[in-house]
């Protein structure tokens, strides 16, 4: 008779396991970087360009150095003698680090000032006189590739113009080919403006250089301690040993926290020249016009349909402004992310991207804000051309959509662009979100509320992406591959800690790490202790963004608690007196195969391996595993969305909001389910509010919570999620994919859909994000598109 | 008495005599405190500095987020955008006073392990209303001062009183689950 331990008891795979790490959240006992205090600590605030372009004639530092409890002013000047003005991307392209020539964004890092407080160092910061000298500014990729546009990176030789890079993937002629063969061709042009991933929590840094050990610690607040590591060794030249990277808890990061910006170098260099700590907390302001945004890309589609609905084949041109410098971590080989894995989920014979990406006076980044690498891009907009095209062919939404998804018995399935899915129930999916929205039902009270004159509409948005980067034969940053570790110790009493290369900001690592030792190895989840974030003690990994926490550093996880298992089943063999042959395992016991009730736990093993091990074997019961997946994990969502529009003010209220996600098995469903909750968020907030816009002069507008509009409590509507359609991923070792960012991705166009749906048969066929009010009204009173970003409105 | 805040600087003693400061006199999660502040001094930097309790976190410093939100004299304040000498006199309450009141008004005593939290705390950890928990004190600050005059909120009414609190990770709708999970605890205590 078995003797194996109810999973769910002991905190394993599928329990809705109540978050370790609330305990210290919800006493207020978290520790931030800016909650902790240094002996003999400064501060530093960093003085800002007030223009988006503008050569500097002169600083003058020499009023700030009098201020009393002012220890160091740097300057680019000063960063320069120390080879330190320019540092290098996570792109292959340099960046600023206090601007020497020119400043090239509205908010670039100018000097900094380190003081006993930061009200000093502000003040201080003040005091600094910035001679410039305006020059024209561009905004926009049209700007940037426009006849006798000004050379923004005119500090780089081989830059005789704007354009970073002109990349293309898939088959073009095939395409043409399609194309040729089409009944109908489905155009629309779009633009996903720039937004702000906008963490509550800035990012900040506090650097420790011990003189006597000549080590430099530095908390900081990054998603990537290990890759922030290599990088302080190559940037300042500091050998990697002597570097100890501590990310502490971190206050939402959403991709914003993965780059390297100037504020932590310089806190850096001032606590190795100053030999004491020295913090960097960033200011809202700070955060919104300098670290890395997100989106801002203009895509222009056409898509070959034949009469009876099938898609032939998709060609995708794309401008992306990637600002004053290329800064944003991207992998190496796919110069705009993962764009291509747009249409991934229907079967569709040709395609063809084509791709620009342009420097401006805006401040750098595309990062992967709750995104794999631009998949959010490629998702919205494979979501309103599929809407597009299936209007324009006078076929249900729906219908057009089942039609030319790939089917469950296709898989695994080859996109045209080169990515293996490798299992899916797309159907299935559409179906259950269908029939939760009431479908049929909604389209006719649709009907019915249109000849009263109110307009209801529907949106729907399916979609698969690709979660979990690598493998490593295709993915690296600066060719690091991107694999990721964890590393496991269980103690001779049985109770275990485990540490992975990655870093969580709010996922729960602390507690569904635990529940995957727990389902590998049987320890109750309450007796293993998670730690992440210290490259002193974590194992190598890449980090935590792009969703690939679960798929990688989860699956490294299981693998290493597989490792510890085997090594336990030789000490049971060894204690039970049997060959290893004759044991067999069951949750939290070994037994012997022909005697079931002569067992012993995984805890007597523990003890076993440290006091009673057979000859010849290694003490302990340690291990590491470093995860390479064979292929990214594919998770897929249908997210249905209905609204009502009010014809008169153009304001929307969403009505029902239905998300449906496939991410395989899950480890913890309750915080599944607040991910894909939070993702649903900040898809709405895309489609209704969120974006931040630039006047002709650069200035950047959304450069507060004034101004850059994040959905409150109030506004954001209620989600109904469904968790019945389970497809395990075949490769990952306990079925997982990724999750975190699905719904924001999929969804934005869900909510768009939605809207555009309400309007259809008013004459327009887009309305841009964000779908504020007043570009909705306009759209019906004078029955046309908008497009682009809401345009700046000054005074006069 | 004791001046506090050991690193917000110098300025009484930095021998210019152009910083003023003022004393004051004010209580803090039920202790009474007394400090010497400048009068540009922010709360927010008063509490996380100068007391300690690093709990208030800062958001945006523009009054719009709501991570500094404690209760000065029962009412949410921002305290990103309240001066530390207004509070000279009054009552200042913050995350870190939660679990002590947690007892006193019903709670259960104070222990390891989660024993004396808020019913406010337990329900955020109940419903998941919490991922990256750097807004979550301000959160149960202003949640706070709704069940204080309100026991029996609707959902809208939750809504309503946490729209001056941005949260990015969860989209709100474990939040007001939390809330109205305290409030339903409160409740039974008070009827029990």
């Amino acid at each position: 008779m078995t003797q194996a331990l109810d999973e769910i008891k002991i905190g394993g795979l599928g329990a809705s396991r109540k978050r370790v790490e609330d305990n210290r959240f919800i006493r207020g006992n978290g520790n931030y970087t800016d909650d902790i205090t240094l002996p003999g600590m400064l501060h530093m605030e960093i003085l800002r360009s007030p223009l988006a372009h503008a050569r500097i004639k002169s600083i003058d530092a020499s009023k700030a150095w009098e201020i009393p409890g002012v220890h160091l002013v740097l300057t680019g000047e000063m960063m320069a003698t120390r080879n330190l003005a320019w540092m290098p991307t996570l792109s292959y392209d340099t960046q600023a680090v206090l601007a020497t020539d020119k400043v090239r964004f509205q908010g670039q890092e100018v000097a900094c000032v380190i003081a006993d407080d930061p009200y000093i160092a502000k003040d201080a910061c003040e005091a600094i006189d910035v001679d410039y000298e305006p020059l024209p500014v561009i905004v926009n990729p049209a700007q940037a590739v426009a006849e006798g546009a000004p050379v923004i990176r005119d500090d780089k030789e081989n830059q005789p113009d704007n354009v970073i890079y002109n990349w293309e993937v898939g088959d073009a002629a095939g395409t043409d080919r399609a194309f040729e063969q089409a009944d109908v061709i489905s155009r629309l042009q779009l633009h996903y403006p720039r937004s702000h991933p906008s963490p509550i929590e800035c990012c900040g840094s506090i650097a420790d250089f011990n003189r006597a050990t000549s080590k430099l610690t530095v908390y900081m607040t990054t998603q990537a301690p290990h890759i922030i590591r290599a990088a302080v060794a190559l940037v300042a030249e500091l050998p990697e040993h002597m570097i100890r990277i501590i990310s502490p808890d971190i206050g939402g990061g959403f991709g914003n926290k993965v780059p390297v910006y100037p504020g932590y170098v310089c806190s850096i260099l001032a606590s190795i020249l100053l030999e004491r700590p020295v913090k960097w907390i960033e200011d809202k302001t700070g955060n919104l016009i300098s670290t890395g945004f997100a989106r801002d890309i203009y895509l222009d589609g056409e898509m070959a349909l034949r009469q009876d609905g099938k898609i032939l084949g998709v060609r995708m041109r794309c401008d992306a402004d990637h600002g004053a410098f290329f800064s944003d971590a991207q992998p190496s080989k796919f110069k705009i992310g993962l764009l291509h894995s747009a249409f991934a989920a229907y079967d569709i014979p040709a395609a063809h991207l084509r791709a620009r990406g342009t420097y401006s006076n805006k401040a750098p980044g595309g990062v992967a804000y709750r995104c794999s690498f631009r998949v959010t891009e490629a998702m919205f907009f494979q979501e309103r051309m599929v809407q597009a095209a299936a209007d324009d062919l006078g076929m249900d939404q729906a219908a057009f959509r089942r039609m030319n998804f790939v089917r469950d018995e296709d898989f695994p399935h080859r996109t045209p662009f080169g990515f293996l899915l490798d299992s899916g129930q797309y159907r299935k999916c559409l179906d259950v979100g269908l029939k939760a929205v009431g479908y049929e039902d909604f389209r006719k009270r649709q009907e019915e509320a249109r000849a009263r004159g109110r307009l209801l509409g529907i949106g729907i948005s399916t979609m698969t992406e690709p979660l979990g980067a690598g493998n490593s034969r295709e993915y690296d940053i600066l060719g690091i591959k991107m694999f990721d570790s964890a590393d496991l110790k269980v103690h001779m009493t049985g109770k275990a800690i485990v540490r992975t290369g990655a870093r969580g900001q709010g996922q729960g690592h602390e507690t569904t790490w635990a529940q995957i030792v727990s389902h590998e190895l049987g320890i109750p989840a309450e007796d293993i202790v998670v730690e992440e974030g210290d490259t002193d003690t974590a194992p190598f990994g890449m980090g935590t963004y792009a969703s690939r926490s679960t798929p990688v550093a989860g699956a490294a996880v299981a693998m290493v608690a597989r490792k510890i298992r085997a090594k336990a089943r030789k000490l049971a063999a060894h204690l039970l007196e049997v060959s290893e042959e004759d044991v067999e395992w069951e949750l939290g016991r070994f037994y012997v195969r022909s005697a079931p009730d002569r067992g012993v736990t995984i805890q007597e093993c523990a003890m076993a391996a440290y006091s009673n091990m057979p000859d010849g074997m290694e003490p302990g019961l340690e291990n590491t595993a470093y995860y390479d997946p064979p292929n990214l994990t594919w998770p897929f969502a249908c997210y249905i969305v209905t609204v009502e529009v009010d014809p008169a003010t153009g304001v929307w209220d969403v009505l029902t909001t239905v998300a449906v996600d496939d991410c395989g098995v899950r480890i913890n469903p309750m915080i599944v389910e607040g991910q894909i909750m939070g993702g649903l968020a900040e898809a709405y907030a895309m489609a209704n509010m969120q974006f931040i816009t630039f006047d002709a002069e650069g200035n950047c507008v959304g450069s507060n919570y004034m101004d850059y509009l994040l959905p409150t409590a109030w506004e954001t509507p209620g989600f109904e999620l469904h968790s019945e359609v389970v497809t395990p991923c075949p490769h990952h070792p306990i079925g997982a994919k990724g999750i975190g960012e699905c719904a924001a991705v999929g969804g934005p166009a869900a909510f768009v859909n939605a809207v555009m749906d309400a309007l259809s048969g008013t004459g327009v066929r887009n309305i841009d994000m964000p779908l504020l009010p007043d570009r909705v009204w306009e759209a019906i009173t004078y029955h046309r598109d908008i497009s682009g970003a809401p345009p700046v409105r000054t005074d006069d | 008495m004791t001046a506090l805040y050991a690193d917000l600087g110098d300025e009484a003693a930095n021998g210019t005599g152009e910083v003023p400061v003022r004393r004051i006199r004010f209580t803090v999660n039920g202790e009474r405190k007394a400090a010497e502040v400048e009068p540009r001094l922010l709360l927010s930097h008063l509490i996380r500095h100068g007391l300690g309790l690093t709990g208030t976190h800062m958001g945006c410093d523009t009054t719009n987020c709501g991570a500094c939100t404690v209760l000065v004299d029962g009412r949410p304040v921002k305290s990103c955008t309240m001066l530390a000498v207004q509070v000279d006199g009054r009552e200042v309450s913050t995350v870190e006073g939660l679990a002590m009141r947690g007892a006193s008004e019903g709670g259960t005593a104070r222990g390891v392990g989660g024993g004396g939290l808020h019913p406010l705390q337990e329900g955020f950890k109940e419903e998941h209303g919490l991922q990256c928990g750097f807004c979550t004190p301000g959160m149960m600050m202003a949640a706070k001062a709704l069940l204080d005059e309100n026991p029996d909120p609707t959902e809208e009414d939750v809504r309503w009183a946490l729209s001056g609190n941005l949260c990015r990770c969860t989209g709100y709708q474990n939040i007001v689950k939390s809330v109205l999970w305290a409030a339903a605890k409160l409740r039974s205590q008070a009827a029990g």
